[in-house]
């Protein structure tokens, strides 16, 4: 038994904070988009895309504040595409996000052999990567912070309160003068953003960029959503809980004892049974997903 | 002739599109577009060795294509293809290693069934949970998926199926439930009875929505679930069949896949056929016949993709790219009715 407890550690402690900071990101990210009424199934794309562009920038400039910068850059132009494709061009969310899903994974790969002399993966050199600031690298600090932002926007500003405004009522929120399509836009792709900054995370934690290093963590940030009922700090809350349970499932390998496999299950099996509405119901926003098009247009 | 003519126009623009585009990116690579053309047209149907790749690389689409689109046919989302593929391939595996002394179409069949039914109970899962607590098929769909990765992952590493090694995977199945592969075609080849198979159930799946009651239910439902109800058409019901049948159909790519490629069952399972059989419907037009023709296509895409990337400097991966600009421009139907290229009928039922 007191071999059982002796995993509880500090150690572990801060195993779950680096474990849950890409999910934070991302999961503040999905809460973005759609609050303002798009749902974001690209998340895990967009993570690729920020975890590829930020390690590439690190690699050839060697300066790895420059790959943050960049992975968020092009988060946001990934959002971009999202919101041209949603918004204006009026393409199913989910067919949108499954697109940007396979683009990221092909993508990466193709720009990866162009790139980095015709390798599908690379490692980056201990001065390219991001200094440790105490135990965590400074991204950790960030998305606490980005947690705390989102919360602060959506619920005590003008702008927030709209984007929130336009996802449960776009009607409504047209009627009074808000513009529902800039909102949107501005919602997606500052979720590109985040997820962007959240997929960067991951090289500069593991050291190098590997073939579809994501695997499945947009997925993940997307269940600690629901999970967190559509709200920032319930998002970070689920975050943290997933991340523990993937810190606890790896300090138990090679234990003996409950497999592995039962702690990775958890995300998805909790999040199932919140859509399920057995402990607490999780409801969506109520416009997410419907594509918003003004009565006078066609 | 001329409903067929509305059908095929925005998916050919789509294709025509993703073309140009990707052009543009061979272009910018320095290579010339025209020559890794013509070497994906070799390789993807210029000989009867390239041929049979590519309706080796078709199969298992076809199933999940077909999937997609009887989910879509009833107005539901399954994408949860790859994980009820998963499940699929590990009855396949289970029953063809496990299960021994049987005469071989006896065994074959007992093995396609297996896949079909944890296939089906795999989306009945989403489909129930769609139909009772209202509960979003796409994100149960999605979690599903990586319930099955985690659990065939957990089943593989007991010692009753891990073959000896570091490798987690079962032992090949028996020759007695192996898909025979069509060598007469061409000796080395990987296809297999599978593609028969597939193109049986995109028969079967053409006249249950066409020619029967419970595919007109379907559609109804598909169309307009208020109206439905109201004509005395069980919804609840419709969903529940419609997302087994889903998942039963891409539990039979599993099983091709073991039976007539693999042998064994390996964690991580190949992935990606479950999200490409997406882009097949939906160029597809959610037909069947037109996911058989789409799924054509993809398979000539990655046969001939693979031979760009073995003879020349672009890699394979620009065929993932074009499958998903393809999606994308499919997607975005209004851009190109803007631009008077999609007929106005086409798109009326959206």
């Amino acid at each position: 038994m007191s071999d059982f407890w002796s995993i509880f550690s500090v150690s572990l402690l801060l195993a779950t904070v680096r474990k849950s900071v890409p999910l934070i990101f991302a999961s503040i990210g999905g809460f973005f988009s759609e609050r303002s009424g798009v749902i974001n199934i690209g998340l895990e794309g967009m993570m690729l895309f920020g975890a590829f562009s930020g390690a590439l920038i690190a690699y050839t400039t060697h300066n790895p504040w420059l790959g943050v910068l960049g992975a968020a850059l092009t988060g946001a132009l990934v959002g971009y595409i999202h919101a041209l494709a949603t918004i204006s061009l009026r393409a199913n969310q989910i067919i949108a996000g499954v697109a940007i899903n396979m683009l990221a994974v092909g993508g990466t790969l193709f720009l990866s052999q162009v790139f980095v002399g015709g390798e599908r993966s690379f490692s980056l050199a201990p001065a390219d990567r991001l200094p440790m600031w105490g135990a965590f690298v400074p991204l950790a600090y960030l998305s606490f912070l980005v947690v705390a932002l989102a919360y602060g926007f959506s619920y005590f500003t003008v702008p927030g309160l709209r984007m929130r405004a336009v996802g449960e009522h776009p009607r409504a929120a047209d009627t009074q003068g808000i513009n529902v399509v800039k909102m949107r836009y501005f919602g997606v792709i500052v979720s590109g953003i985040c997820a962007g900054l959240g997929g960067a995370y991951l090289p500069f934690f593991s050291g190098s960029f590997t073939k579809n290093m994501t695997s499945g963590q947009g997925f993940i940030a997307l269940a600690a959503l629901i999970f967190g009922k559509w709200h920032p700090i319930g998002a970070m809350a689920a975050s943290l809980l997933f991340g523990f349970a993937d810190a606890l499932q790896e300090s138990l390998q090679g234990r003996g004892g409950l497999p592995s496999q039962l702690f990775q299950v958890i995300p998805y099996i909790l999040t199932i049974v919140a859509l399920a509405g057995v402990i607490g119901r999780s409801v969506a926003p109520a416009a997410v997903g419907k594509l918003y098009q003004r009565e006078e247009k066609e | 002739m001329r409903s067929l003519f509305s059908e095929a126009t925005p998916p050919l623009v789509s294709v025509l599109f993703a073309a140009l585009v990707s052009s543009v990116i061979v272009l910018a690579l320095g290579q010339n577009p025209l020559h890794i053309g013509s070497v994906m047209f070799q390789g993807s149907v210029g000989s009867v060795r390239s041929l049979a790749n590519t309706l080796e690389e078709a199969t298992p689409l076809i199933f999940t294509g077909l999937a997609v689109a009887i989910g879509m046919q009833c107005g539901l989302f399954n994408i949860g293809g790859e994980g009820q593929l998963v499940v699929g391939a590990f009855a396949a595996a289970w029953i063809g290693v496990k299960v021994a002394g049987v005469n071989p179409l006896a065994h074959v069949t007992l093995c396609i069934l297996a896949a079909g039914f944890l296939g089906a109970v795999w989306a009945l899962v989403a489909g129930v949970l769609k139909a009772r607590f209202g509960a979003h098929e796409v994100i149960n769909t999605i979690m599903l998926n990586y319930v099955a990765f985690i659990l065939t992952n957990y089943l593989v590493n007991l010692p009753y199926f891990k073959k000896p090694g570091q490798i987690p995977q079962t032992d090949d199945v028996l020759a007695s439930a192996l898909l025979p592969r069509m060598d007469f075609i061409y000796k080395y080849t990987r296809l297999n009875l599978g593609f028969v198979l597939a193109v049986v159930v995109v028969i079967l799946v053409y006249v249950l929505l066409e020619r029967t009651r419970l595919g007109y239910e379907i559609k109804a439902v598909g169309l307009n679930p208020v109206a439905s109800r109201a004509a005395g058409i069980s919804v609840v019901r419709s969903v529940m069949i419609v997302m087994a049948l889903s998942g039963l159909v891409a539990g039979l790519a599993g099983a091709e896949r073991v039976l007539g490629v693999h042998k064994h069952f390996v964690s991580p399972f190949p992935y990606g056929y479950g999200f490409a059989g997406i882009a097949v419907a939906l160029l597809g037009r959610n037909k069947p016949l037109g996911v058989l023709v789409a799924a054509l296509f993809f398979g000539a895409l990655a046969s001939g993709g693979a031979q760009v990337d073995m003879e020349t400097q672009v890699p394979r991966e620009l065929v993932t790219v074009i499958q998903a600009i393809v999606i994308l421009f499919v997607a975005c139907e209004y851009l190109v009715r803007r631009m008077g290229l999609w007929p106005r009928g086409a798109a009326a039922h959206e």
